[in-house]
């Protein structure tokens, strides 16, 4: 196999470091000509890279942001004006951070669906699964403080909500609540320790995205057939390959991004957090961000506090249960006729959560979050260990290469 | 101990240094646990947040039917001054079917004023009053009923809204707290 950086890896300044430090070998292992990939895979395979892409963006804005930010409760909403108006491109900063956001969970959600069709939880990559949904579970930790520090009045009232979930918990609970707040409702020692944890976990998470790595190498990128490549025939290096159709992606992705960034940076948003935080007012209607909202449907689908409480975080713990729910020995959706269809209406009951947990909980909203909690739940508990013993898959191709080979001359000549 | 253990092969017995290595291991971890306690703490109301915890009301200025809304805590407390047929519907109530069982007589010092936390006891938010099906408060996060008496009747919320640490000073005066 020709190696591409041969003629950067014999430069004399890199063989010195490389000799001393062997950082450009690693990185030739993790993302370069040396990182051996599946020789079929699809666009839905740009979004990890895409997803680390975001991170990145976060972390840059985020610290440039907080040079102009002051954590107080009486400065906070004024130092974020301040970054609107007098900042030289603070507007810009903030809504790259702000839209960043919601962009970091749109590829995220795409990340973990193309997961779920693909099989990519299955043995043996059940680490990395888990790995995975403790960055999700880190980002929306992240997320929801990021969202607390602009002080307005979503923000407050979305603190107190959320923090309020564990009051939920019995005995323990009250405490636990004051603990969190470090008095006796969201106030200034909240505002702080939120804005610590907002600059810390992301650091925390680019540890685990490490991690995720080094698990996603063990065994190699799965692919859209979902079979194991069998030989240098299925693979081709990471670098160039791969690394130009992520570059691709990033275009696509950055023009979609910058749609939102200069022509509806607050699309997204709420225009209630552009209202100082009042703790006497609550308003009128309380939407967390977008991001949150299948999570919140089902918190509201429940007319019982601990109830809907411990049926929200279920909804997230019980991805960690996949890999052994699903009894299929078959990872793609493609050779599964049955999940495939289940998988669309799982989709479906997603996005219908999204738009129930958007409005009020009353009438048809309440129905439809309700019918969406219940199939969502049996999706996993009921649907996929049955689908997996009675479904009879298609016959899977013996390898990548053969089916790749056998379908692409074919195609072209009848189809195309 | 995996070490130890090859030295004490075919013995039983524990040897001296198998007792060095778990009692130097236990005190390690108390001394741990120890150490981490003030990380955790440290996350408590401070001195300062504590001490705020008394405020004045002057009821004088509250006409029948009005209410007032203070913040004691960081929290909204709900001072009304309630009308007789409030008070009426509250006492009446005290038969109904309530998710949180309290007597009116209980959740009040003089009938007339009806002092309350503003928090709804469902996720905390403030509730807004003389609204719902029965004529108290309405939460309008999650859409939870109290009646004239601040009970919990219809909604998510478990439990009534809770009555803070209050007293008359004299007729037109009370300290919340």
């Amino acid at each position: 196999m020709a190696d591409n950086n041969s003629g950067f890896m014999s430069n004399p300044l890199v063989k010195w470091i490389e000799y001393r430090l062997p950082v450009f070998s690693t990185l030739d292992h993790m993302v370069g000509s040396q990182y051996p990939t599946p020789k079929n895979l699809n666009y839905w395979w740009n979004f990890g890279s895409l997803a680390g892409l975001c991170l990145v963006i976060q972390i840059l804005t985020g610290i440039v942001l907080v040079m102009h930010y002051t954590p107080h409760t009486s400065m906070a909403f004024d130092a974020v004006e301040h970054i609107m108006r007098d900042v030289n491109y603070g507007w810009l900063l903030r809504y790259m951070h702000a839209n960043g956001a919601s962009m970091f969970f749109i590829v995220v959600y795409i990340h973990i669906f193309r997961g779920l069709y693909f099989g990519s939880y299955k043995a043996p990559r059940e680490i990395l699964w888990f790995l995975g949904l403790i960055i999700f579970l880190l980002m929306m930790a992240t997320a929801f403080m990021g969202y607390v520090l602009p002080w307005g009045q979503m923000s407050f009232w979305g603190a107190t909500v959320i923090t309020n979930l564990f009051s939920a918990i019995p005995v323990v609970g009250e405490p636990i609540v004051t603990w969190l707040w470090g008095g006796f409702a969201v106030d200034n020692p909240t505002l702080n320790r939120f804005f610590s944890l907002h600059y810390l976990l992301p650091f925390v998470i680019v540890g685990i995205v490490i991690l995720h790595i080094l698990a996603l190498h063990q065994h190699g990128s799965n692919n859209p057939l979902g079979i194991d490549t069998k030989g240098p025939q299925d693979r081709i290096p990471f670098h160039p390959y791969y690394t130009i159709k992520d570059a691709v992606g990033v275009g696509a992705f950055l023009i979609f991004f910058c749609f939102f960034l200069f022509y509806a940076p607050n699309f997204l948003g709420h225009p209630d957090n552009y209202i100082p935080a009042n703790p006497l007012v609550t308003p009128a209607h309380i939407v967390p961000e977008w991001y949150f909202l299948p999570f919140y449907a089902i918190l509201r689908s429940v007319p019982d506090k601990l109830g809907g409480v411990l049926l929200m975080f279920g909804a997230i713990l019980i991805l960690f249960l996949l890999p052994w729910l699903d009894t299929s020995k078959v990872r793609s959706a493609k050779f599964r006729p049955i999940y495939k269809q289940l998988f669309w209406v799982f989709l479906i009951a997603c996005i219908g959560l999204t738009y129930a947990g958007g409005l009020p909980p009353e009438g048809l909203a309440l129905v439809i979050g309700r019918v969406c909690t219940v199939y969502y739940f049996a999706h996993f508990l009921i649907l996929m260990p049955l689908v997996g013993w009675f479904e009879k898959p298609l016959k899977l191709p013996a390898s990548i290469s053969e089916a790749v080979l056998k379908t692409e001359p074919g195609a072209a000549g009848s189809k195309a | 101990m995996a070490g130890t253990a090859t030295q004490a092969a075919g013995t039983t017995e524990p040897t001296r240094r198998d007792f060095i290595v778990v009692s130097a291991g236990a005190f390690a971890a108390v001394g741990a646990a120890a150490a981490v306690w003030p990380f955790i703490h440290q996350m408590n109301p401070s001195a300062d947040v504590l001490a705020l915890s008394s405020t004045e009301v002057d009821l004088s200025q509250i006409a029948a039917g009005q209410s007032v809304t203070i913040l004691w805590r960081g929290k909204p407390v709900f001072v009304r001054h309630r009308t007789a047929a409030e008070i009426e519907q509250a006492k009446k109530d005290d038969a109904a079917a309530l998710p949180d069982p309290a007597k009116d007589a209980d959740r009040v010092k003089k009938p007339e004023w009806l002092v309350m936390m503003g928090v709804c006891t469902h996720l905390g938010c403030v509730p807004l009053g003389q609204q719902g099906e029965f004529g108290g408060w309405f939460c309008p996060c999650h859409g939870s009923h109290y009646d004239t008496s601040g009970r919990i009747r219809k909604g998510p919320a478990p439990a009534n809204l809770p009555i803070p640490e209050y007293a008359f000073l004299n007729d037109t005066r009370i300290r919340i707290g």
